[in-house]
């Protein structure tokens, strides 16, 4: 035993969930049990993204990752891995060349081919709870060059040049916003002359299955800090404030850490790294409102008040938080402001499509096999990202639809799987962008009932201001249970998409105006299904239970389970001869059919 | 130089101020673009969506309450597909409101409803379920029924933008969404002053003032009561708008006719207690000014402003005027003094008081203001309630003959006349107090500098060498500014009054709905009623309270002497520290 290691073992939330932890304990045991703690150095890292494949264990030199790790296996990693230097083939996850610029680090594994990794470059490398692991991938050394050799007017350019666009959703220029902000409150701008500015980070993440924020904090946070610095600097802000939600307590917890030791090495407080500039940041936990992520209801909350939207202009470069000129980004955009200003904002543009730059995080969910936190440049296809990095659809089901956009996005058919992934060309689809998230989904999901599932996340996150959004998707939630439930007519289509298109274009923020598309993208891909709900009374998913109908066929033999387990008697029959169901009484629970041996109950 | 911009409404060309919101341009240009949430004096919700328009270029609709304008700006009003839009977003408000329009208070008046009918909406698209909500009956004077409210917003804005009280919130989220006092607390736990500015800009019914009619309508039928009635002054300046007139007429005859035709045996004029008060308020502010009582003396007469004040300023008790307000005033009196004079057991005296305010329903229940163990005021009718009931009895309101007030109670001079308007109490103790200090007549008695909507109004006067620094403050909001101020500077001022509402008491929580083709608080029907008192003023031979021949005597049969032992056991009253649930205690917020 000559060779030293290091093995890493990731710490992510869905890693601890899999008993990270025991792992851990159990390593430590073995190399104290055979004398090798003073060998092997075991850190812990961020989120690496394969949460599909968790507990995940790197160990270098050799990169090697192990995928699915137990406490049994332990023994035999260190006997055969870190004795005899024989990695695993076993529990290794390593398929075919990797030729991703950040993530050669990881070997080949197939789940990394197409990914490219830039806001999420640190995550899985580092410990995130050791500023010194980020200094050493050339932490901070974005904030260096800009206090030593850039003016903020060079700063914002940069950035410009980068062709950076929000990744919050919207995806508004981000230099042009850092531009309007920093023009705010200078002697031309006519309004609110005022010194004092904010910097915000928007770490409001509210999409159900989405986790790209909140893996980024957890596992990188001093690239968002950074992020920040120079922002501050750009616009000439002194407070910086992470509004982020209290649900993630390890991401605040890294980031209270982060902020803590970047203080204590000069990037933060008075005079950074020497220089006039002095900057210091906050963090406001939200309380998990959904709408809080809309910028304007976002600034409210840090004020105070309750979190709804105001009608912009003036937008919060103008007029933000305090009434003070704001600029208020997204975690992953200010996680690339560190990359744009190293590796230089032409660099940065040469990735990606035309109007879309640099790469774009998805938290990709659903009816995939591998589902997890993944980074692709712009351009890919949501082929690339369903097949080869998500390695497709379990079970060997059929690929129905992909939901880009969270709550708000729209549900694209198979006809759209080579539609490359930038800001216009999912619009053009009619989905959006969004904050990142992906969900797939396959031939068991009924589409009425995925519309409703949103809307119903979107309605019971509207903050209740304005009346198309209030209303309008309450009205549309009526509609499509009616139609779930068998009681649909043919004109309530036409309501949908009246009200649908209406809340769009008459809502006062972001969430109105998207709340509709699960609604309206299903009806336009997949208006069959409407029709069937609503003509046939029938799911051909068989989702929708009110439209199931439960009947004996002829391999019944009489025994009797059905009837006696039969909550509301609508089974009849005397014993040894074939039962009937009465459809007027049946309320379609489904315990006959569980509860049948003889495969005599169909469900249709 | 022109520094105006061209824009186009629905394709016709206009040249316009380019500081201006669509809205503001479109009035301008003579389109009036249909709003709901909207109000001119509160800040812009954008909410509601009914003002939606067009603009070429944008793909969303634009909230043209809120969106500015710029050069060559393309709006379009009208096209079809806005116009759906419209139908359908007000379609939305009118599934979630019950449909109850023909028993609803505000039927008539209700801005919803005629929306819906401009809107067009002659059948309905995507009726659903519905909100429901219990109503909050725990107020004396306002009454919330969540079921009728649209969320414009308007009522928390003016709770808190205007007032300065903040009892008002949305809670809940999305379709649950509902506006309440802090924890849903009943409005009569909260910190609710009763001011009723909620209801002058509800839209709907959402706000009502507590309804005393059906009560008021049995006393009157009951032979053996006497019913006596006093009217304050902004109701005459007022009452006629509840029968169609435009703001300003004057209806004081019409209304004792009307009054007596209801069946109150005597009518009186609270102008005429005011005129009272004015001689013990201004006597009070002598006492203290020669004895070196609290300065600076702030006026006592606005319910919700007692109420606020000892609530949030409870450090300033001593500054209070210990004067009762004029309805108390006249009250007392009716229940002591005049009850002798009639031979009638006060206990069979109903005492009824037609007011423009709804916080007088609650002033009229204060303990504090009992005399011989007696409430004074039975019932408090606002303005509105006296319309309702005039037309309810089928009385002719517009070509009935007027009449004169009943003495004693009924003479007024010009001083008690001006108390409806802001500024109005403090001219008039000064037209007293100047000639009771100086034992001169003051000349010039209209005092402009304390004229005017102003939120904060400040004058002077100087009376025997002595300069009298005065402040004037309407509205809560502006009051919490001044008493502000007045904290920090205690020695700035000698005199302040304060009026709770908008305007004063003409801008008061219970006067007549706004016109249809007008909002509520229009600044222009506030000027119209203020200056029908003013010009009440003027006709009049008497003009301050002490030259008042019937206030005269009342001191020399009855009260002998302003601040006598008798007139501070009837006439004045006294405060206390009151700390309702739900806010931070003082301690808490302290720290």
């Amino acid at each position: 035993m000559s060779k030293e290691f290091i093995v890493t073992i990731c710490d992510g939330t869905s890693c601890i969930q899999k008993g990270n932890a025991a792992i851990r304990k159990a390593l430590e045991q073995q190399l104290k049990d055979r004398n090798l703690t003073g060998n092997v150095r075991i850190t812990l890292s961020g989120c690496l993204g394969m949460c599909e494949k968790g507990p995940i264990m790197v160990i270098n030199p050799g990169y090697t990752i192990y995928g699915n790790v137990t406490v049994n296996d332990i023994p035999e990693i260190v006997e055969e891995h870190l004795i005899k230097n024989r990695p695993l083939a076993r529990l290794a996850i390593q398929e075919d060349h990797l030729y991703n610029r950040f993530f050669r680090v990881f070997g080949d594994a197939k789940f990394f081919g197409k990914q490219m990794r830039i806001a999420l470059r640190n995550c899985g490398i580092i410990d995130p709870d050791n500023i010194d692991d980020y200094l050493a991938l050339r932490g901070y050394e974005a904030l260096a060059k800009v206090l030593t050799d850039m003016t903020p007017k060079q700063v914002i350019e940069e950035v410009k040049l980068s062709g950076l666009r929000g990744r919050g959703g919207a995806g508004f220029p981000t230099g042009v916003k850092w531009q309007l902000t920093a023009r705010a409150g200078s002697p031309n701008s006519p309004r609110s002359a005022s010194d004092e500015k904010y910097v915000i980070c928007n770490a409001d993440e509210g999409d159900p299955g989405a986790f790209m924020d909140r893996s980024a904090i957890e596992g990188d946070p001093h690239t968002v800090l950074e992020g920040m610095i120079i922002g501050g600097y750009a616009i000439g802000a002194k407070q910086g404030i992470v509004y982020i939600r209290a649900e993630y307590p390890l991401a605040v917890h890294r980031l209270q850490k982060a902020i803590a030791d970047a203080r204590e090495h000069g990037f933060l407080g008075k005079n950074i790294l020497g220089s006039d500039f002095s900057f210091n940041i906050d963090i406001r936990l939200g309380a998990g409102a959904f709408v809080c992520g809309e910028e304007t209801a976002l600034i409210r909350s840090i004020e105070g008040g309750r979190g709804m939207p105001r009608p912009r202009p003036p937008y919060p470069s103008v007029e933000g938080l305090f009434g003070k000129p704001t600029l208020i980004n997204n975690v992953e955009t200010w996680a690339n402001i560190p990359v744009v200003i190293l590796d230089s904002g032409k660099w940065f543009s040469s990735i990606g499509t035309e109007k879309s730059k640099g790469t774009k995080v998805f938290a990709l969910a659903g009816k995939v096999v591998n589902t997890g936190l993944i980074e692709v440049p712009m351009g890919t296809t949501l082929r690339e990202i369903v097949y080869d990095i998500g390695g497709g659809i379990p079970d060997n089901k059929e690929f129905k639809a992909v939901q880009t956009g969270g709550p708000s996005g729209g549900c694209l058919p198979a006809k759209y799987l080579d539609t490359p992934v930038d800001y216009e060309s999912l619009a053009q689809a009619g989905s959006i962008m969004g904050s990142g998230g992906m969900i797939v989904v396959d031939q068991d999901s009924c589409m009425v009932d995925i519309a409703k599932f949103f809307l119903e996340f979107t309605q019971n996150e509207s903050c209740g201001k304005c009346t198309p959004c209030r209303e309008g998707t309450k009205r549309m939630l009526d509609i499509l249970i009616k139609i779930t439930e068998g009681k649909g007519e043919m004109y309530d289509i036409e309501n949908l998409e009246r009200l649908g298109n209406m809340i769009k274009k008459a809502s006062l923020c972001g969430l109105g105006q998207s709340a509709p598309n699960p609604v309206l993208s299903t009806i336009l891909n997949f208006r069959e299904e409407y029709i069937e709900h609503v003509k046939d009374k029938k799911c051909r998913a068989g989702v929708c239970k009110q439209l199931l109908t439960y009947e004996i066929n002829d391999k019944c033999v009489g025994c009797g389970v059905c009837k006696r387990n039969c909550p509301v008697t609508a089974i009849t029959g005397s014993v040894k001869a074939k039962h009937t169901i009465d459809q007027n009484k049946c309320i379609k629970c489904g315990v006959c059919f569980t509860k049948c041996k003889f495969d005599a109950i169909t469900k249709q | 130089m022109d520094d105006k911009i061209t824009i186009t409404i629905n394709g016709k060309p206009y040249r316009v101020d380019p500081d201006q919101t669509i809205m503001e341009a479109a009035d301008n240009c003579g389109y009036h673009i249909p709003r709901l949430c909207y109000h001119p004096k509160l800040s812009i919700e954008g909410a509601c969506r009914v003002c939606i328009v067009e603009v070429e270029g944008f793909k969303n609709y634009l909230a043209s309450c809120a969106y500015p304008l710029f050069e060559g700006m393309k709006i379009h009003t009208n096209t079809k597909d806005l116009r759906q839009a419209r139908r359908d977003i007000v379609e939305l408000l009118l599934d979630n409101h019950p449909e109850d329009c023909h028993v609803c208070e505000r039927d008539g008046n209700c801005e919803l409803q005629r929306l819906a009918y401009a809107m067009g909406i002659r059948h309905r698209h995507f009726a659903g379920e519905r909100k429901h909500y219990s109503k909050d009956l725990s107020s004396t004077s306002v009454i919330r029924d969540p079921d009728k409210c649209i969320l414009c917003g308007r009522c928390v804005r003016m709770c808190s933008e205007i007032q300065g009280v903040n009892a008002l919130g949305q809670a809940g989220r999305g379709f649950n969404t509902v506006v309440m006092p802090a924890y849903d607390m009943p409005f009569a736990d909260s910190v609710c002053t009763t001011c009723g500015q909620c209801i002058n800009v509800c839209p709907t019914a959402s706000f009502v003032e507590k309804n005393y009619t059906q009560e008021l309508f049995v006393k009157l039928n009951d032979d053996s009561l006497v019913k006596v009635a006093q009217i304050a002054p902004s109701v005459r300046a007022a009452i006629g708008e509840g029968f169609g007139l435009p703001p300003g007429r004057n209806m004081e005859g019409q209304t004792v006719a009307a009054l007596r035709k209801l069946g109150f045996n005597y009518v009186f004029d609270t102008q005429f207690s005011a005129d009272l008060t004015i001689v013990e308020e201004a006597s009070e502010f002598l006492e203290r000014v020669q004895e070196k009582g609290k300065l600076p003396m702030i006026t006592s007469c606005s319910s919700a402003w007692m109420k606020y004040m000892e609530q949030f300023y409870p450090d300033l008790i001593e500054n209070i005027s210990t004067c009762k307000s004029p309805m108390s005033m006249g009250s007392a009196i009716i229940k002591t003094h005049f009850a002798d004079q009639i031979k009638v057991d006060p206990k069979n005296i109903v005492s009824v008081a037609i007011m423009c305010c709804t916080a007088k329903k609650y002033e009229a229940q204060r303990p504090e203001l009992m005399v011989n163990g007696m409430q004074t005021t039975d019932i408090v009718a606002v303005t509105r309630e006296i319309v309702w009931m005039i037309k309810s009895a089928g009385i002719d309101f517009l070509n009935i003959a007027p009449e004169n007030f009943d003495s004693p109670l009924g003479l007024s001079s010009g001083a008690g006349t001006i108390f409806g308007v802001t500024g109005g109490v403090m001219e008039a103790a000064l037209r007293t107090a100047y000639e009771l200090y100086t034992g001169e007549t003051l000349v010039d008695i209209e005092l402009s500098s304390i004229r005017g909507f102003d939120g904060i109004k400040v004058g002077n006067i100087t009376m025997d060498g002595k300069e009298i620094r005065v402040a004037v403050a309407n509205g809560l909001g502006n009051a919490h500014n001044l008493l502000e101020i007045i904290r920090k500077e205690p020695d700035r001022y000698h005199f302040v009054e304060i009026m709770g509402c908008p305007g004063g008491c003409i801008g008061g929580g219970g006067q007549p709905y706004a016109a249809a083709n007008s909002i509520p608080l229009d600044t222009e029907c506030l000027k119209a009623r203020a200056e029908a008192l003013y010009s009440n003023d003027r006709q009049k031979t008497i003009r301050r309270s002490h030259d008042n021949p019937e206030i005269q005597r009342l001191y020399k049969e009855f009260l002998g002497r302003p601040l006598s032992e008798k007139a501070h056991e009837l006439l004045h009253t006294h405060y206390m520290p009151h700390e309702p649930r739900g806010i931070a205690s003082r301690k808490i917020r302290a720290m």
